[in-house]
């Protein structure tokens, strides 16, 4: 299983905080994207443009990045901490 | 309410008072000769709106990792003794703290220039975003002035 958390405008976008999906086998961010097109199509777009930050394990990931049972993925839009 | 605690890297909802906060660093060495802080407050104008309340979410761990690690590169790279990084949580009014960055250093030119690099590096890599409300609604800040 792995978690997927979406942040800020995303949460909103995707009207959740977290998703928690089974997999079976290590997949790609590509293949992430497809599953979670499924409940929400705007934030599979905004994954599939890259227009989006993504990290893995709290580690800064990219596109190319695979994922693997365990990991916890999340979505992060442009920071805007400070003041 | 207002908490002071040895961490050097804290997020949280609580008020903090400066004071307090440069006291602790002054205690890290004696051979601090130089302190530079920057304070971020809540402005209530911004693009031309006023704004009634803004709100802070962070990433729990993520966040607390980055500001370490803005903490450690800043001892490293700008040779200063210390720094502490406290960033507030949740709902802030207008005019109240929101992040606090000291610089403790030897002498003044190397920690001015730590924290300016540090509040630059934060808004740039730490995820941490902010929500203003207006007359108009509530709405994510997506850019960094």
């Amino acid at each position: 299983m792995i978690t997927v958390k979406f942040f800020a405008s995303l949460k909103t976008l995707a009207e959740r905080e977290e998703d928690r999906i089974e997999i079976e086998n290590s997949i790609s961010m590509d293949q992430l994207s497809e599953i979670i097109s499924k409940t929400s199509p705007k934030m599979g777009d905004i994954i599939r443009d890259k227009k989006v930050m993504i990290s893995v394990n709290q580690e800064m990931a990219d596109s190319d990045t695979i994922i693997h049972d365990g990991d916890e993925v999340a979505f992060l839009p442009p920071f805007s901490g400070g003041s | 309410m207002s908490t002071t605690t040895d961490s050097k890297i804290r997020i949280q909802l609580e008020d903090f008072s400066v004071t307090d906060e440069i006291e602790v660093m002054k205690k890290v060495s004696r051979n601090i000769g130089g302190i530079t802080t920057f304070l971020g407050t809540g402005r209530e104008l911004s693009k031309g709106e006023n704004i009634t309340q803004l709100n802070f979410e962070h990433y729990p761990k993520m966040a607390e990792k980055k500001l370490e690690e803005i903490r450690i590169q800043a001892i490293n790279d700008y040779g200063i003794i210390d720094m502490s990084i406290i960033h507030r949580i949740g709902p802030i009014e207008i005019g109240e703290n929101i992040v606090l960055i000291i610089a403790v250093g030897e002498h003044r030119k190397e920690t001015f220039k730590a924290c300016e690099w540090a509040i630059a590096e934060l808004k740039r890599v730490t995820p941490i975003w902010k929500r203003e409300t207006t007359s108009k609604g509530e709405v994510w800040v997506q850019d960094t002035p």
